[in-house]
Formats: structure tokens, C-alpha cells, sequence
């Protein structure tokens, strides 16, 4: 607790006490005694200017300040109004009820910002740069580029860089969620935000702390926040006139009633100032937004960053996912997927051509002595000679060797077997007769199958996949993964104008989201209604163009994502609905005097407060 | 230019959502939020006007909560 809401806790205890003393005394013969009603009416004024002077001098300093409609005004003027009427002890206690439902409101809000501030507990304090031989803690902020820092074990890594010296685990749990620590040897590039394990660390700094990731990430979460979803703006909207209208029904109702239709003044009095009590609209302002802001904290402890309420929002009726191929869906690292000898086994057809391929600097080569495992003996390779277009022409053990495509067979006319599966074909000849072929491709990403499941089992219709790539090796992933509809071949920019197409089937309000790896795909992310981008451990270009990071490049989280947000929106209904519903409820109770101030009292901080429990839920999401 | 603040004392949800529409109608102002959950402000606003545009931003918020303060 803060020292302002110690204070309010003493005073509601002192106002508590009084109130009893004079409550039991009343009921318990002193009324007799005490028959003048002005001396009740000083005695209660007591235990009320306790507990409520602070609200009627920020009352009165507000009208002053042109601000009519505020809660500290609405409240004067209704326990002023039970005074009138001589309800004392009624005043005072609704007066209580309100400071003390106004204290709870604060302590649970004041809670739930730690809470969710905690997990957001990335930021680095200091760093440790050796001067004159002994490590000296500075600020972050006053590292230059190019510094070595010293990080010890336990410690967070406070700027981006290279390891220069040493070697340890990092854990990178608190930016991506994921909890097996990574490896970081000299030559790796390390992030701000993440634990050291075990190791000491020297580190080359390549960032200054404002352009480093963990400031990124700060500045992002703080900032979505502002980006304000449609229920929010609603809410907000509705609240600007909610206030004036009760306010006006309760003079209609403290007027119009007694004076034309023969009521008693007291009892309709009485029902216009529990109308006033009602009409602060902060349960409802409140309660949306933390639900909001509990939805991004519960998003961002699985490691994925939502930039903004209304994406969230927006997630939660997503129907659509396009994904890019290439380093979304697959690795992007291309592998050796099939041998297909002729002749000889597996093994020598994948000996022949590692080392056939032993001096190309090809991608294509390098898988292939990736899949061989062992390094291939140049000195058994003589006289290679790459055919641009077509592969390589060498000599291993002598042996004329050819490695290339259909074209280089047809060219050297040898009678080879034409291989249909998807990826790229690499044909092997030795001394002119046909060996074998090798096939790379792509790779699928782990977990992808799983992810695009997970994805049809929360709800999203249809998932695409766009790329760039040839139809067979597309069709292939496509069919591997349960991938809807696929569109191969395409140029950078027919991936927008597919986009677009795919936007003008959408219905309704169906949204549809895009998946890339945030480095050729930046107009698709802005384009679609939700742009995810993989994080890819600190590429600034996919933070900077997507609306949702996955910090740790894992397509899997996205039902995860869609889950919380469906959640949050379930919560952020639910309190709308709650609270509305209890203040309307109450409103046409009072207006047929069954529930008194009492009742309203508990429309107004009752309802806050439970909102504002049921809000936190939404941090709590899986 | 754009720049944040941090509020303290912003006690009231509703309260915020004033502040942040009042201002938005100061002249110079080209986008505010005032954000009850981190209780800060950000503003952007002209720069050659910047600390003329401040002192009115600390009247209208007084004028909505005077305990409130902008810490600079």
C-alpha cells in the first residue's frame, strides 16, 4: 500500500468507529434522550467530514475548475442530499462505503500494474565496464558502441552485441518464452533483456541502449496500451454522455414527481441522490482497458508482443491466415531430403558427389556435404569446371564426374532418369553413365503441422500460403502441413495484390492475419488486418513492420494468441455487460424505492471492484 | 516531437480519458494519450511551440485533477 491509501485506510477506520458509536447509541435509547434533531444532525456531521472533506473540497476546487459532472461532485451532492432529508446515518455510511470501495479500487489496480509490470521486468540496471582494471557499474544508456562490458553470471545482458570472450547458457525465458537456454560462444551474437546462465561474458556492444532490443520491447509494450481497441473508444465515448443523463434523471425524478404528482419530496430526493451515486462511469472505464492490458501481459509471458488493445481484438475474430513460405512455415535452410542412386548405395552416390561439389561455393553444395557429415578429400577432386546454368563437370579419382541439372545431362547426352520429386534436383553422372540423383529442399519448421492444426482447432477458417517458390516444392509443404490454398510463383509484389483479393473475400467482420518473417514481406504485414512477424531474436525490421512479434519464431504461439484474445474480449463483454446491467438494474429498482443509497453505493464501487478482479483474469490466460 | 511523461497520482480512470481528450484540443497538439495503466503521458506535439504546449497541458490536467502531477 501506498502512503496516500495508509492514510485513507486510518481515516476509514477513526470515521468507522465514530459511525458505530453514534449507530448503537441512536438504536439504543439515546434517541430519547437526544430529541432535538439538530444535534444528530452534528453529531453524524463528525464521523461524514472524517471520511469525506477530502471529496468536498475537491468538489468544490472542480466546479471551480469548470469540471461539474465528477465523481467527487456526484457524491457531495447525494450525501448532502440524505442530510436534507434527515437520513445522518444513511450519509455517513454511504459516504464510508464509497471511500472504502474507492481504496480497494485503487489497491487492486495499484496490484495488477505491478503484476503486470513484473513480468515485463526486462530492464537491464547497469552495466559493468572494466576501467583501470576493476569492473565499474554505469548506466546503460551511457555505453557506447563498440565497448567491451563484462557480464557475470546471474546477471541480465544490458545492451545488444558479440561475445568476445567466454562462454555460457543464456536464458531467454523473459523475452520469448522459451525456456531451454541457448548456447553463446565467442563470435554469437547476444540480445539485451536475457539472464546469463553460468559463464562470464565479455561483450562487444553493436547497439546503443535506446536502439537495443530490450528497449524496443519496452517502449512497444508500454505503447500498446495506446493503440485503444473499439470497445475501449466505445466505452469511452459512452461515458461522456452516460454521466449527463443520470444526472438529469435524477433532478427530473427529485423534482417532477412530488411537485406534479403529489409524492413526498424526501423519498423522491432520496431516489435521485442514489441516481447520482450511480452515474460515475468508472467501473466501465476502468475494467476495459486493464482487461486489455492483461490480455498483452499474459501474451507477452509466452513471448509474443502485441503492439496494440485493438490487434488483440482484432485476433480474436481473425478467420484467415496467409502465411509466407519460406522461414515461416519452412527453416529456409535447405537440406538433402532424398538420394536416389542408380547403381551403387546411398552412400557412395552421396560420397561421389560431396566431393564432386568439394569446391563449389554453391548453397546447393553445401548441403550436400552437410548431408555427407565428413569433409570430402580434395585431393582426390582434379580439373573441376563449373557450366554456368547447368552444374559441374570434375574429376574424382580420375573419374569424369557431372553434377547439374536436366540441362547438363541433355547436354552431355546422358540417358538419365527424370526425377519428379519437389525441391531441387541434382543429377550425378560418372564416366558418362547416370549414378543417381540427389534431391534438397526446404525443410518444414518443427511444430508447423502441429501450429496450423492448433490454428483450425480455435476457430480459423481458412490458411494460405504464398511464395515465391516453384508449385511442385509449394504443393509438397502445402500437402505435408494441411495448408488450404496455395499460390506458388509468385514476385514480391503479387503478394499484396494476393492479399488483396484475399481482403475482399473476407466477410463481415472476419479479419485476416499474415504471417512473414518480416524481411521481404513488410507491404503484405501492413496491408493485412493483423501482421505477424517473426522476431527472428532482434531483426528490427519485422518489430518495426509487424503488429504482433513472435519473439522466438514459433508459428505455434499463434493459437495461443488467439486464445488469450478471445478470452480478454470474453472478459472485456462480460464486465460491459455486468456492469451496465447492475447500474441499470439498480437505477429502475430506486426509481420504485426498493433499494436505497445503499444499493447504489454498490453499483458504483461494488461493480468497480469486481470488474476490476475479473479483469485480471485476463493476465492469467494459458 | 514526441515525448513522454510520467503521471503521478492519476487516480481515476475516467479522469485520464478527459485529460487525454482535453489535451488533444490544445493548439499544436498532433496526437495525446494518457494511459491509466502505466500512468503516463505521450504527447506530440510541435517542437518550436514544445514548452509553451507543456505548461497548458499542466493547466488542463490540473483543471481535471488538481492532484495529479506531470512529472518532468
Amino acid at each position: 500500500m501506498t502512503k496516500k491509501q495508509k492514510k485513507m485506510l486510518y481515516r476509514i477506520c477513526a470515521a468507522f468507529v465514530l459511525f458505530l458509536l453514534l449507530f448503537a447509541g441512536e438504536h439504543l435509547g439515546l434517541a430519547e434522550a437526544i430529541t432535538h434533531g439538530a444535534v444528530w444532525f452534528f453529531l453524524y456531521l463528525i464521523p461524514y467530514l472524517v471520511i469525506g472533506y477530502d471529496i468536498i473540497f475537491k468538489a468544490a476546487r472542480n466546479i471551480r475548475n469548470g469540471q461539474v459532472f465528477d465523481e467527487n461532485f456526484l457524491m457531495m451532492v447525494a450525501t448532502f442530499g440524505a442530510f436534507g432529508v434527515q437520513e445522518y446515518s444513511e450519509a455517513v455510511a454511504v459516504m464510508l462505503f464509497y471511500q472504502v470501495g474507492e481504496l480497494f479500487q485503487s489497491y487492486a489496480v495499484g496490484r495488477s500494474r505491478q503484476s503486470i509490470s513484473d513480468m515485463m521486468d526486462i530492464c537491464p540496471e547497469y552495466a559493468n565496464i572494466e576501467q583501470d582494471g576493476a569492473l565499474v557499474q554505469v548506466d546503460p544508456d551511457d555505453v557506447e558502441v563498440g565497448s567491451v562490458i563484462v557480464v557475470k553470471p546471474g546477471e541480465r545482458i544490458p545492451l545488444d552485441g558479440v561475445v568476445t570472450e567466454g562462454e555460457s547458457l543464456i536464458d531467454t525465458a523473459a523475452l520469448t518464452g522459451e525456456s531451454v537456454p541457448r548456447r553463446a560462444s565467442v563470435g554469437d551474437a547476444v540480445i539485451s533483456g536475457c539472464v546469463n546462465g553460468s559463464g562470464t561474458l565479455r561483450v562487444r556492444t553493436t547497439k546503443e541502449f535506446d536502439d537495443s532490443t530490450v528497449a524496443k520491447i519496452l517502449e512497444l509494450v508500454e505503447n500498446a496500451s495506446n493503440k485503444k481497441a473499439k470497445v475501449e473508444n466505445f466505452i469511452t465515448r459512452f461515458a461522456r454522455y452516460y454521466t449527463p443523463v443520470v444526472t438529469i434523471g435524477a433532478v427530473i425524478l427529485a423534482i417532477v414527481p412530488p411537485l406534479f404528482f403529489g409524492g413526498a419530496w424526501r423519498e423522491w430526493i432520496e431516489t435521485a441522490c442514489t441516481f447520482l451515486v450511480i452515474s460515475c462511469p468508472c467501473a466501465l472505464v476502468i475494467s476495459v482497458p486493464l482487461g486489455f492490458f492483461g490480455g498483452i501481459g499474459a501474451a507477452s509471458r509466452l513471448g509474443v508482443l502485441v503492439k496494440g488493445s485493438n490487434y488483440l481484438e482484432a485476433v480474436a475474430e481473425m478467420t484467415t491466415i496467409v502465411f509466407d513460405k519460406t522461414g515461416t512455415l519452412t527453416k529456409g535452410e535447405f537440406k538433402v531430403t532424398e538420394i536416389l542412386p542408380k547403381q551403387c548405395s546411398r552412400e557412395e552416390l552421396l560420397e561421389l558427389a560431396a566431393h564432386g561439389e568439394g569446391y563449389s561455393n554453391h548453397p546447393i553444395a553445401a548441403s550436400i556435404r552437410e548431408a555427407y557429415k565428413k569433409a570430402p578429400d580434395l585431393s582426390r577432386v582434379t580439373d573441376a569446371a563449373e557450366k554456368a546454368g547447368h552444374g559441374i563437370l570434375v574429376k574424382v579419382d580420375g573419374k569424369d564426374v557431372l553434377l547439374g541439372n536436366e540441362k547438363l545431362m541433355q547436354a552431355e547426352q546422358i540417358a538419365y532418369e527424370p526425377c519428379e520429386s519437389a525441391g531441387t534436383v541434382v543429377y550425378v553422372a560418372q564416366d558418362g553413365v547416370f549414378a543417381g540423383s540427389i534431391v534438397i529442399a526446404d525443410t518444414v519448421k518443427d511444430g508447423a503441422k502441429e501450429a496450423l492444426a492448433a490454428m483450425k482447432r480455435v476457430g480459423v477458417k481458412k490458411t494460405v500460403m504464398l511464395t515465391g517458390d516453384r508449385l511442385a516444392a509449394a504443393d509438397h509443404v502445402a500437402a505435408e502441413l494441411g495448408i488450404d490454398e496455395v499460390h506458388a510463383e509468385l514476385l514480391p509484389g503479387d503478394k499484396v495484390s494476393r492479399v488483396e483479393t484475399l481482403l475482399g473475400a473476407q466477410q463481415g467482420k472476419e479479419k485476416l492475419a499474415f504471417v512473414g518473417d518480416g524481411i521481404n514481406d513488410a507491404p503484405v504485414l501492413t496491408r493485412a488486418d493483423i501482421g505477424f512477424a517473426m522476431g527472428s531474436m532482434g531483426s528490427d525490421a519485422a518489430i518495426e513492420a509487424a503488429d504482433i512479434v513472435l519473439m522466438d519464431d514459433d508459428v505455434r504461439k499463434i493459437a495461443a494468441v488467439v486464445r488469450i484474445a478471445r478470452r480478454t474480449l470474453a472478459i472485456v463483454k462480460q464486465n460491459i455487460v455486468f456492469a451496465l446491467g447492475v447500474k441499470i438494474l439498480i437505477l429502475i429498482l430506486s426509481t420504485f424505492h426498493i433499494v436505497g443509497m445503499w444499493g447504489g453505493v454498490f453499483a458504483d464501487v461494488g461493480v468497480a471492484v469486481l470488474a476490476i478482479l475479473n479483469s485480471m483474469r485476463a493476465l492469467k490466460t494459458k | 516531437m514526441k515525448k513522454k511523461f510520467k503521471m503521478q497520482d492519476l487516480d481515476c480512470a475516467n479522469c485520464a480519458a478527459k485529460m487525454e481528450d482535453a489535451i488533444r484540443h490544445i493548439e499544436g497538439v498532433t496526437d495525446a494519450t494518457v494511459s491509466f495503466m502505466t500512468q503516463k503521458l505521450t504527447i506530440e506535439a510541435d517542437e518550436e511551440r514544445f514548452d509553451e504546449i507543456m505548461k497548458e497541458v499542466v493547466s488542463v490536467c490540473a483543471k481535471v485533477e488538481p492532484d495529479c502531477k506531470i512529472l518532468m
